[in-house]
């Protein structure tokens, strides 16, 4: 399918999101859009699947002008679409999600099984795509997970596959089997749209790249080109993806945790028996595919989630089940995972943030009456040191940007006397300029000699910060090696191969 | 992203002008309520329905029906008016003679007087909106305070300086007794407060039921389900003497201070930000160190304790006892405290406005029942569907193109069934 978008443009209220956006995608061709989180690449996606209708320019398939009144149209139209967030229903088989909506029927209208089932292992083969289709969803990994997803797009005939974002949720590993699925796929002559900010798998995988800033195409670029010129393109002035720390040199061990044991929401075992240290002037960076119990162990740290068993000690205090409270004034700094749901209360002021966790402390109150006037100066002051875009102290801290609020955040947890600093996936969802200030500022927090913990699921960020890397795997801790190992030894680890098995 | 690349299409003057403050919402949703009366007005009354009925039987003039129909809605809602607020021809007549005062302020100080424990009940009630708790256990809560507060007014007896304080403390402490069953409930076990506070609001009728027909407490000489009078050094005398007749009393200072420490409380102390933290976003409160028990607990004795306040002042200001229809039924100013508090978004100032506004329709509701035969039942229809307007900002916005209103702050009311 030859996919031609023309002068798309689309606006919500007086913010205009895609702006004149042109691209055309030829039959067989992986094409990416790259650009940072809110240049606009998901509504131009939810205008081409027929979610959201462009209010100028037209889409042309194979030449013809095509208007898609909803999404069941642009399938019917020969789009497929990978969410983000896959759309399947967990207790179903794989057969039944990908029949999901077009279910194939016998008489009196049953649902005929044996056609699903039989369908699904052609289409497998075709693409070499391989699925068990009785297996239930919610038993299999997540990149089989997504693997259903493309099969289920491909059984309504997809021609062009759009996948937003598909490698967040992926081991390296995974990821490369998706890359090679992708450009079979293409070698049997769909059209790919591959949406994503990672500069590493569209060199890996393009064949044109499409680069979009602030809701306008701002250039093309070839897959040979280096990174740093893409990054820079996407970000729109030079960016720095290497962040220089001083020489390591470890002192006293500040944090320790000993044979944690946590269950999660459901009462299972999350976290199972690991002991971790981080020493002074080091940044320890936990690394690992999501839902490993990275989540359970911090918010155990943090006070938020009880402890089993095991110790965790803050320089020699013990903190295991302490409140959440008693952690904070401890000095332990927190940047949690999700920060609109953790971190901030969005309907405040940025002011307001800014002593989120510390509104009792001198000078912000006495004697059970608020200070504004200290929260003020307090937030003018962080505002300026941390760089926080924002009106002024009043502004709700909802009308930042994410990577705004993620300077709140920072700043709030910096700017108190910290003894150790625990930041979950500090940079998720950031853009390039923000990820690069974030990452600045944790180092500059280890080159004034203090520990930290970073638990993060990208790769990249583990590298760039870590002194050493703990991989967690099935709630255990599968190693820990050096940041100067390979990729690939850290995406072993990460599926839960362990030093013993290789 | 807001500056550089946006193209700006200008909106309309209209919805520039619409889009300043979030009352504008309210303030149509008023007019709607009013417009929905209006046409409960038509289609309910006889005049009104006999002189279309005309029209289409025997060809009369449209133009009288439509007259009827204007003189039917426009008498409602004029003697609504001169009912709760003023009678421009009383006030005329008082002004020109100097006499006739008590007459003319009468709607007033009756508007007045219902407002008062609404008032405070409705502050009650809005900051545990604001902490994400709803408190539909207000009218129970008022029970009990107003049961405490008249054992301690009518059956201790002492000087007004220390009668009157605690009576009220009586009433307060009561509310914060009733309102500390679902608060200890809900931080403990979990339980869901809207079904517990329901609940028990059934509870306290029943004993409030046993209470007045229990002998010493019980009006000496009476069979009947109706309490001893609290003594005059426990009762809130009227503002202008008892020989005025205007019932307007000492109480609108009780909830003046109510709505000056609810906007301390909620602007400016310390505790009142770990409610508001807690409201808006309990997992960022949990995280940030905030003991959610601690606020659970907190919130129903602060909320019961105004609903008990709200209570004790009621039975004080009007009555002087209490009998087995306190607060029952439309008497319930517990309940109608949710609607205010909704009404006037949960903020104290807010609330003033919204109860001045039911009271008054409350009143000048009584009044039109009396001139016009308009059943009172009207003025809670107009009351219900003012609310109704305010939960759906969507529609409102919708039929007033006011696209880029403020969203009403009824989220709050969201979450406490969904917490």
């Amino acid at each position: 399918m030859r996919l031609e978008l023309r002068g798309i443009t689309k606006r919500f209220g007086t913010f205009t999101a895609n702006d004149q956006i042109s691209i055309t995608v030829e039959p067989g061709e992986i094409h990416c859009l790259l650009g940072e989180n809110g240049a606009g690449k998901s509504t131009l996606m939810n205008v081409l699947f027929g979610l959201l209708h462009p209010d100028e320019g037209e889409i042309l398939i194979d030449g013809v002008v095509t208007k898609f009144t909803d999404s069941g149209d642009a399938v019917r139209r020969g789009i497929g679409m990978v969410h983000q967030h896959f759309m399947l229903v967990p207790v179903f088989s794989v057969a039944e999600n990908v029949v999901l909506g077009f279910e194939p029927t016998k008489s009196l209208n049953r649902v005929d099984y044996k056609k699903a089932t039989e369908d699904i292992r052609r289409i497998s083969k075709e693409f070499d795509l391989e699925v068990d289709p009785d297996a239930i969803v919610e038993n299999l990994p997540v990149g089989l997970q997504q693997r259903v997803e493309i099969l289920k797009a491909l059984s309504h005939d997809a021609e062009l596959l759009i996948l937003d974002e598909p490698t967040a949720v992926l081991t390296p590993q995974e990821i490369d089997a998706l890359m090679a699925i992708m450009r079979s796929l293409a070698d049997a002559g769909k059209s790919i749209l591959f949406i994503t900010h990672k500069l590493k798998e569209v060199k890996a995988v393009a064949n044109v790249i499409t680069i979009i800033r602030q809701g306008r195409v701002v250039g093309t670029a070839q897959p040979s080109d280096s990174e740093s010129k893409l990054a820079s393109l996407m970000v729109g002035r030079e960016v720095d993806l290497t962040v220089e720390k001083s020489a390591f040199s470890p002192g006293a061990e500040v944090f320790e945790i000993r044979d944690l044991v946590v269950r999660d929401d459901r009462g299972l075992v999350a976290v199972n028996g690991v002991s971790l240290d981080v020493r002074a002037g080091e940044i320890v960076a936990l690394a690992g595919v999501q839902g490993n119990g990275q989540t359970e162990l911090v918010e155990a740290i943090a006070g938020m989630r009880r402890v089993e068993s095991g110790s965790i000690t803050l320089n020699g205090r013990d903190i295991t089940n302490a409140s959440p409270r008693a952690v904070l004034d401890s000095g332990l700094g927190h940047i949690p995972e999700d920060r609109q749901r953790d971190g901030l209360v969005m309907s405040m002021s940025v002011a307001d943030n800014l002593v989120l966790n510390t509104p009792r402390r001198a000078p912000f109150a006495r004697r059970g009456s608020r200070n504004l006037g200290a929260v003020n100066q307090n937030a003018e002051r962080l505002i300026k040191d941390f760089d926080i875009r924002t009106n002024s102290p009043q502004e709700l801290v909802s009308s930042l940007s994410g990577g705004n609020q993620q300077k709140v955040i920072v700043a709030r947890e910096l700017s108190r006397p910290l003894e150790f600093l625990m930041a979950s996936q500090p940079t998720r969802g950031l853009d390039v300029g923000s990820i690069e200030y974030v990452h600045r500022q944790m180092v500059d927090h280890r080159n004034a000699g203090n520990a930290a913990l970073i638990v993060s699921s990208e790769l990249d960020e583990v590298f760039a910060l870590g002194d050493r890397i703990a991989v967690m795997y099935a709630g255990k801790i599968s190693g820990i090696v050096d940041p100067t190992s390979s990729r690939e030894a850290i995406g072993l680890l990460m599926t839960g191969t362990t030093d013993a098995d290789q | 992203m807001s500056d550089t690349t946006m193209t700006q299409s200008r909106p309309s003057l209209w919805v520039r002008w619409t889009s300043k403050s979030p009352i504008v919402v309210t303030f149509f949703a008023l007019v709607l309520g009013l417009l929905f009366g209006a046409i409960i007005i038509i289609t309910t009354n006889p005049a009104v329905l006999d002189a279309w009925r005309a029209l289409f039987h025997s060809w009369g003039a449209p133009g009288h029906a439509l007259k009827v129909t204007f003189d039917n809605v426009g008498a409602a809602y004029r003697t609504m008016f001169t009912g709760s607020v003023i009678n421009p021809s009383s006030l005329a007549h008082s002004l020109t003679t100097g006499r006739g005062w008590s007459n003319t302020l009468t709607p007033l100080s009756e508007t007045l007087t219902y407002a008062t424990p609404l008032l405070i009940a409705s502050i009650g009630v809005g900051i545990a909106f604001q902490t994400g708790i709803f408190n539909i256990g207000a009218n129970g809560q008022a029970v009990l305070g107003g049961i405490a507060g008249a054992v301690v007014g009518s059956m201790l007896h002492m000087p007004t300086v220390l009668h009157l304080p605690l009576t009220l403390i009586a009433g307060i402490a009561g509310g914060m007794i009733a309102g500390s069953v679902p608060g200890l409930l809900k931080a403990f076990t979990g339980a869901h407060e809207v079904i517990v506070t329901i609940m028990w609001n059934y509870v306290m009728y029943a004993f409030l039921l046993f209470v007045v027909l229990s002998t010493p407490f019980q009006q000496p000489g009476q069979q009947n389900d109706i309490s001893r009078t609290m003594d005059k050094s426990a009762q809130l005398a009227p503002l202008f003497g008892t020989s005025s007749g205007l019932r307007v009393n000492y109480g609108i200072f009780v909830a003046t201070a109510v709505v000056a420490f609810a906007w301390w409380f909620l602007e400016r102390s310390s505790l009142g930000f770990d409610f508001r933290i807690t409201g808006a976003n309990p997992s960022a409160a949990k995280a940030s160190g905030i003991n959610s028990r601690a606020v659970l607990v907190l919130v129903f004795l602060v909320s019961g304790g105004l609903a008990g306040l709200a209570g004790i002042v009621q039975a004080a200001s009007t009555t002087h006892f209490i009998d087995g229809g306190f607060l029952i039924g439309n008497a319930g100013i517990g309940f109608t405290a949710i609607t205010v508090a909704l009404l006037g978004r949960n903020k104290p100032f807010g609330i003033v406005w919204a109860s001045l506004l039911f009271a008054a329709l409350g009143v000048g509701g009584r009044a039109m029942q009396a001139s016009t035969g308009i059943p009172l039942d009207l003025a809670a229809v107009i009351q219900s569907a003012i609310v109704l307007f305010v939960a759906t900002p969507v529609l409102v916005k919708e039929i007033f193109r006011l696209r880029a209103a403020p969203t009403s702050a009824l989220q709050l009311a969201a979450k406490g069934w969904g917490s």
